[in-house]
Parts: structure tokens; sequence; C-alpha cells
């Protein structure tokens, strides 16, 4: 029987893995967000889990726009980091759970969640940077095994808010009946507001985020009921990423601990969020 | 009967099932520049490369022009077409601006003091 233990929410901006990459956290633009990443990545380092689950979307890296699938999971052993044009991150390759895969896939199946399989997967920035958030120098490998779900936030329509919330709930009954781990991490992946283009283009929308941040945590039922329309409204076209964080909330306890919560402006073109959850209300 | 469609918000492209039909030519060709081969074809003859991966007339023009805001409406995807930008060493700020008429500095100052909350 297996455990979430913590749930980590945070943007998966490609700035953020560069300005690590390159050195430059503690640069004047960057030193705020990184500062405010600290106390997280402390309380994960104590608190490490057998295996992780990260929700995430590709872009233009691993898939392409012939197959767009609403949700898949990644049953492979190993997932090599993508080059995405200009040479690979210098972040080790992902060693994946094949075990707690086909388990999730299983019972998702069974749960009325037909999930697509990926034998093989690139990852991306949308993947290693939320690693690179939880844990800044992997070494040679990351903490643990990470399992990928993939989510399609890119071409519309996107699952809804709604869905996402009840896969996480799934995942979370999916979860508990794993024999080959005792505790889980979950990540959810994206956001928080951003649009890339259009005359909208640079929209940040703070009122928001900060609704989104008090509600993932205290009343995420409020967040399914948001329309694909609500969301990029409110937290522009590209923000609409933020839905997974739901399937990473649904996978967790009614009540939760927040551990740490991070909000900045900007990572780029995006406000760039991070909130963490004990599972394990004291 | 037609489905319903995506939603028409202002000054947002929403990349939805017919979007993405059109552009998908144009997309593949956009990813294909992951590749330090590709883009070297690309580079050396890019009317052949457009014909070879069966861009029509207008995403051609597009394309050779460098004209960001067509290739977004003749159904790029902002994430593909960043890869043509990146391989023309032009940052996401800079398509910002141009979607937004402004400067690549004056876009970047906008982010850095709080983003476009007025938008």
């Amino acid at each position: 029987m297996s455990e979430v233990i913590w749930g980590l929410a945070t943007s998966h901006v490609p700035s953020i893995g560069a300005a690590m990459d390159r050195g430059m956290t503690a640069d004047p633009v960057w030193a705020p967000l990184f500062e405010g990443y600290g106390p997280a990545r402390e309380w994960l380092a104590d608190n490490k889990p057998d295996v992780a689950i990260l929700i995430y979307n590709d872009h233009a890296n691993g898939i392409d726009l012939d197959i767009v699938p609403t949700f898949a999971i990644g049953t492979a052993d190993r997932y090599e980091v993508a080059d995405e044009g200009f040479g690979r991150r210098p972040v080790p390759d992902v060693i994946g759970s094949p075990e707690l895969s086909f388990h999730l896939l299983q019972n998702l199946m069974d749960d009325g969640f037909d999930l697509t399989v990926f034998q093989e997967l690139d990852v991306d920035h949308g993947f290693t940077v939320p690693l690179s958030v939880w844990t800044p120098d992997p070494g040679d490998k990351w903490p643990c095994p990470v399992v990928p779900l993939l989510v399609n936030v890119i071409q519309y329509p996107q699952p809804t808010a709604a869905r996402c919330y009840a896969l996480g709930k799934a995942l979370g009954r999916a979860i508990a009946s794993f024999e080959g781990a005792r505790t889980v991490g979950i990540l959810g992946t994206g956001g928080m507001s951003h649009q890339l283009a259009g005359a909208r283009a640079g929209f940040i929308n703070p009122e928001f985020d900060a609704m989104f941040l008090d509600a993932i945590e205290n009343d995420p039922e409020k967040l399914a009921a948001l329309t694909r329309e609500d969301f990029i409204r409110e937290a522009g076209s590209e923000g609409i990423e933020l839905i997974m964080w739901l399937v990473m909330r649904g996978a967790m306890n009614a009540e939760v601990r927040k551990v740490h919560s991070v909000y900045h402006v900007p990572a780029s073109n995006t406000a760039a969020g991070l909130a963490l959850f004990d599972n394990q209300p004291a | 009967m037609t489905s319903r469609i995506s939603p028409d918000l202002p000054g947002t492209y929403v990349f939805d099932g017919p979007t993405s039909r059109r552009g998908l030519r144009m997309n593949k060709l956009f990813m294909s520049l992951r590749s330090e081969a590709a883009r070297a074809d690309f580079l050396a003859d890019e009317p052949g490369y457009c014909a070879r991966f069966g861009l029509t007339d207008d995403q051609t023009e597009a394309v050779l022009g460098r004209d960001w805001q067509a290739m977004l409406d003749l159904g790029g995807s902002i994430f593909y077409i960043y890869k043509l930008a990146m391989m023309d060493g032009l940052s996401m700020q800079y398509l910002g601006g141009v979607f937004t008429g402004m400067s690549e500095a004056d876009f970047k100052a906008a982010m850095l003091a709080g983003g476009r909350t007025d938008v």
C-alpha cells in the first residue's frame, strides 16, 4: 500500500531552468523567485518519496500534433531529456517505474480513464524544470523514479478542470493500492497566468492567481467548476495549464497542510507560482 | 448541426482543432528545426524546405518574411513558431513585442513591472 506524502505545484517556464543552468539564480531579476523556493526545497529534501508522479505537458519536443492524447502515461524505464533545439539541459535522464506505470494504467482504466500509453518519450522543460525546482542539484540522478502523466493543454478542447480533478481522485485511489512503494510525491505543473500570443500577450492576472493559490489548498471544487473559457479569459491562453494542478490536488486528501508557497512576476512572460502541500496534516 | 466552437476572446488565439488542422504542415516544419541538420537544410533553401513540408503559398510567404503575426493567423502554434524564432536568435519577449506593437525592450519592461494586468 502506498501513500501520497506531498503534492508540489509549480510553474515549468523554460527560463527558470535556463537561469539555473546558466548560474543566474542570484541575478536581481531571478533572486526573489529562487530565494522563495528555498523553504520548499529544504522541506522536500527531508521528505524524499520512494517514487513520484509528474503531471505535465509537452511543448513540441517529445510529441507533435499528429496525435494529441488528452491524457497519457509513460511506461518506460527511462526517459531521455529532450533536445529542444540547442542541446539538452545538463540534467540527468529520468528513471521511470514501469511497475507503477502499469499499475496506474490498469487501475485508472478500470476507473473510467482511458489513457494513451507512451512506451518511449523524451521529456522536455515541462518535465525537467519542475524536477529542478524540487531538486536544484541532482548530481547524476534525480531523488527517485518518476512516472510522467501527460495532459493536453495546448490544443483546444483541453480536458475540463472537473475531469482533471476527477482523474486526480482516481489517481489517488490507484496509488493507495500500489504495493511496490511506500511513499509517493505528486507534482502538478504549469501556469500561473500567462499568454504568449496575440494582442493580449504578456497578460498577467495576480488577482486570479491569488484566488487560485488559496483555492487549490482550501476549495479545489471551486476551481474544478471553472470552464475552459474561464481559464483562458482569467489566466490567459496558456494559463489553462493550471488544470494540471487539479490532477495533483485530486490525488491528495480533502484537507492538506500548506508547507510553503511562492508567487513571483515575471519568469519571462509568466507569473511563476509554487505551492507545496503536506498530505499528512498534523 | 455544428459542434460547439472555441471561445472568441479579444486579443487571444485559441489553438483549436480547425486552427491546428490549417497549420499542421507549417507546425511540423517548425518542430523539425530542433535538429541542427534540419536547420542547415532550411537555411540553405528556405522556399524548397517549405515546399518539401507542403506549406501553402501564404504560409511560405509568412515563414520566408518572418511575419510572426501571419504565422499565428495561418494556424501556427506559438510553441512551434518559437522554434523558428529561437533559430533566428529571437526571444519570446521579442515575439511578445511583435504581437503587441512594442519593442522587445518595452515588452520586457512591462513584464518586469508586473506584466500586462490591464488587457
